[in-house]
């Protein structure tokens, strides 16, 4: 079956007890066992609910894995991975990264002993060069944030497999309409689902899928011994979001792309980075890699200085100015102070995060309608 | 302020402001509307989505602003029963989406239209109705609006001269689906509209099968739209809600009974409502695409005797479809070709994509046999009067992948 129809229904069987076409959701925290020592499939919410396992289950589907888990939030998820590590454990990450995953590397992970280097993952000398005895993991994002830079996944896969290391893909900028790591070879996928998979921005949920059931195992222990599970109702808006997916995504892109261009000829736009765009160094390939989609998140330079583009920023009307994105509202954010804040300045500067950079996230309203309202904010500077 | 602001209410955060206003239709597009109209720009903790707001009654800061709120100087909640936060937010994206004035929600599609009825119709009062029609619209009216003694009529679907024949000095209401369920006949609105401007009598349409996307019927001047909003508006197949759209002017009444009768959603309904809301447009698309795509491969099948759906050239509403419609929705009925009703049955029976159930416009596509379903302690000679076949099938498709339903009514079809 293909992708919008498995979305739908892989892992909403309909309720066998009421014949409800949507599963219900079970707020339960706990379960009647069948006996004294006899476990049915469910004991304890924190290790698992039938709501969870439903959306775990179209989820592990549509990133062609065979195991998802889900998390209170990506960083939970995040996290989860990391605990797979211990003292004297080495990560190697690609430098365009969430600041997020960037604060949890080097804040949390650091004081448990575990050393980071941040390289671009495309060039081969500087993974070579950052490489010891003690490296486990590779961590990538699909697309790259904020610059969105497309790291060539393929070869990711050969030096992790060369050097024995899991190879750990954000894939919350692509979501797997776009890109399904695992197909490529990738051990790990990870998500903030609270952007595109739930859509809605109106659940917080993160996920790990993998397509190996023993490091499932490893990472199900993690998540059980930590606690670090989303509740029901959130797991429910998750499902629920999955189902329109792929057509928000072609959607967005197709939106994103427009206002890209719009961008890129605009006298007051310096510099527009977006996948889509020849101009991008990741175009060929985003091209290769992203099912013939772009995402729909971009940044772009404005002529100005850092009071302009916070001018900019706030004079959207349809764009809300917030961080988060993939939703079906359009977003605009400041890398610089906002998603990348928790970067060392002299970090934020090497990543190439100035502060003239605007980030913008595409939502479902009409094209014309956000060309319009950016025309109108960019025309106050 | 700009159509956009203006639209997307106002920039206090005073969450019962009373200038959340509906999106004005100034060359703003569908899916804009969808995912902001009715929203307040900002609300309350500057959160980006409605808050669900599960409260039973509202408090008043003191006497004197319980006097300001009756003397109608400070529009607000009072009781649940009467409107709640999450309400007024789904009924100005409805009237935004319907190009209404005023919208009022309901608990179900059934909900809304007895309201309606009942705010509007007295004992001596009659209505008239095209035959083909909701069930259970035909149920209400006549086992218990003529309880009170009102009088409905049926004249043929379509047949303007007989529905102009059946209106007398009594008549208060024409009412019409269009598409109709299931036979998907749809209504030539300016000829409906004119025949209740001549005689002075109101009109409504069940829109439930067209949705605003396809159709607006009070741009042809339609007085009350009526939805049950459980099936595209919602579109998830998990909430039950109805809707009426019309003026302010001729709604207040409506929205007055309803207080009093209590028909209204829930809070957690409501914001699922607001939620599905925001995927309208391409939901629609994709319902549209898969419905022509679907209906076209039917008509083609060897099997297939006759199919019902207003984008085929075949179907005798076509060309009033082409003329008042976008596009033609999700809803397919199908009479299979020399089955009887355990056959017909087979066939639905051998379907693994499409879940057996009532209901559509969700985005699990359904199927169903009207016979069966909807008709099956009906006497046969009913059954044929509403044009019920034993080998009909209803399927309302969801958003699948067109290839996927096809290929599974394809084998379906050959089992």
């Amino acid at each position: 079956m293909k992708f919008r129809t498995r979305a739908i229904h892989v892992g909403n069987e309909p309720d066998p007890q009421t014949g409800a076409v949507v599963p219900p959701i079970y707020l339960a925290t706990t379960f009647i066992q069948p006996g004294v020592g006899e476990w049915g499939e469910f004991d304890y919410s924190r290790s698992g609910s039938p709501t969870r396992k439903n959306v775990e289950t179209t989820i592990a589907d549509l990133e062609s894995g065979t195991n998802a888990l889900l998390f209170a939030s990506g960083m939970a998820a995040t996290h989860c991975v990391t605990m797979l590590f211990q003292k004297g454990d080495h990560i190697i990450a690609n430098r365009d990264l969430y600041g997020g995953s960037y604060r949890l590397l080097h804040k949390i992970c650091d004081r448990s002993g575990i050393e980071v280097t941040l390289v671009d993952v495309n060039q081969p000398e500087e993974l070579k060069a950052a490489l010891r005895p003690q490296t486990k993991l590779l961590w990538i994002e699909t697309i790259g944030n904020p610059l969105m830079s497309i790291p060539n996944i393929r070869q990711c896969v050969a030096f992790a497999r060369e050097h024995n290391l899991l190879l750990g893909v954000d894939n919350t900028f692509a979501s797997p309409a776009l890109c399904r790591p695992l197909e490529l070879g990738a051990d790990i996928v990870m998500h903030s689902a609270t952007k595109y998979l739930g859509g809605h921005s109106d659940c917080l949920v993160g996920a790990l899928v993998t397509a190996d059931p023993e490091l499932h195992k490893r990472l199900y222990f993690v998540q059980n011994a930590c606690g670090s599970a989303c509740g029901p109702l959130e797991a429910y808006l998750l499902g629920r979001g999955m189902k329109t997916l792929e057509i928000r995504m072609r959607e967005q892109c197709r939106t994103a792309m427009q206002i890209a261009e719009h961008l890129s000829q605009h006298p007051k736009v310096t510099r527009v980075l977006y996948p889509g765009l020849k101009t991008h160094p990741g175009h060929e390939l985003a091209r290769e890699q992203l099912n013939g989609m772009f995402g729909t998140m971009m940044s772009f330079e404005v002529n100005g200085d850092l009071a302009a583009t916070k001018m900019v920023c706030k004079s959207t009307e349809l764009f809300g100015l917030a961080v988060s994105l993939g939703a079906v509202e359009s977003l605009i954010a400041h890398p610089a102070t906002m998603s990348h804040a928790s970067y060392a300045p002299e970090a934020r500067a090497a990543a190439g995060i100035s502060d003239r950079l605007i980030r913008l996230s595409v939502g479902l309203e009409d094209p014309e309608d956000l060309i319009h309202d950016l025309n109108q904010a960019l025309s106050k500077i | 302020m700009s159509a956009i602001t203006r639209a997307t209410g106002d920039n206090s955060a005073n969450h019962h402001s009373a200038d959340r206003t509906k999106l004005q239709q100034d060359g703003i597009g569908f899916s804009t509307l969808s995912v902001h109209a009715g929203e307040a720009r900002q609300k309350n903790a500057d959160s980006i989505t409605d808050p669900i707001c599960c409260t039973s009654t509202y408090t008043f800061t003191n006497t004197q602003s319980i006097i300001d709120f009756i003397e109608q100087k400070q529009p607000r909640e009072e009781y649940g029963r009467y409107g709640n936060p999450n309400e007024k937010v789904v009924e100005a994206k409805l009237a935004a989406l319907d190009n209404a004035e005023e919208a009022i929600v309901y608990s179900s599609g059934m909900a809304a239209i007895v309201g309606l009825l009942m705010a509007k119709l007295s004992a001596g009062d009659e209505i008239v109705f095209f035959d083909e029609c909701y069930h259970r619209s035909r149920e209400f009216c006549y086992k218990h609006l003529a309880r009170f003694g009102v009088v409905t009529r049926t004249v043929k679907t379509g047949d303007m001269q007989a529905m102009e024949a059946a209106i007398n000095d009594r008549t208060k209401l024409l009412v019409s689906e269009s598409p109709t369920n299931p036979h998907l006949t749809c209504v030539d609105l300016e000829q409906f509209v004119a025949i209740g401007k001549a005689h002075e009598v109101e009109t409504l349409i069940d829109a439930t099968l067209a949705t605003p996307y396809n159709v607006r019927p009070i741009d042809y001047g339609v007085d009350y739209v009526w939805h049950s909003a459980t099936k595209y508006l919602g579109g998830h197949n998990d909430l039950l809600a109805g809707v009426i759209a019309g003026s302010k002017e001729k709604l207040d009444s409506v929205r007055h009974l309803r207080g009093i009768l209590g028909g209204i959603n829930s809070p957690h309904n409501l914001y699922l409502l607001e939620r599905g809301l925001k995927t309208f447009e391409l939901r629609m698309q994709r319902h549209n695409a898969n419905g022509q795509a679907i209906a076209e491969f039917l008509e083609q099948h060897p099997r297939v005797e006759k199919v019902y759906y207003p984008g085929l050239k075949s179907h005798p509403s076509h060309e009033v479809a082409k003329q008042f419609m976008k596009g033609f929705g999700g809803l397919i009925t199908f009479n299979v070709k020399d089955a009887d009703w355990r056959e017909t049955a087979n066939i639905i029976d051998a379907c693994k994509i499409p879940r057996i159930g009532p209901s559509l416009g969700g985005v699990e596509s359904l199927i169903e046999q009207p016979m069966v379903m909807s008709y099956f302690n009906y006497k046969p000679e009913d059954r044929q009067k509403f044009g019920i076949y034993d080998n009909m099938i209803r399927l309302a498709c969801g958003i699948e992948n067109t290839e996927d339903l096809i290929a599974d009514l394809a084998q379906a079809l050959e089992s």
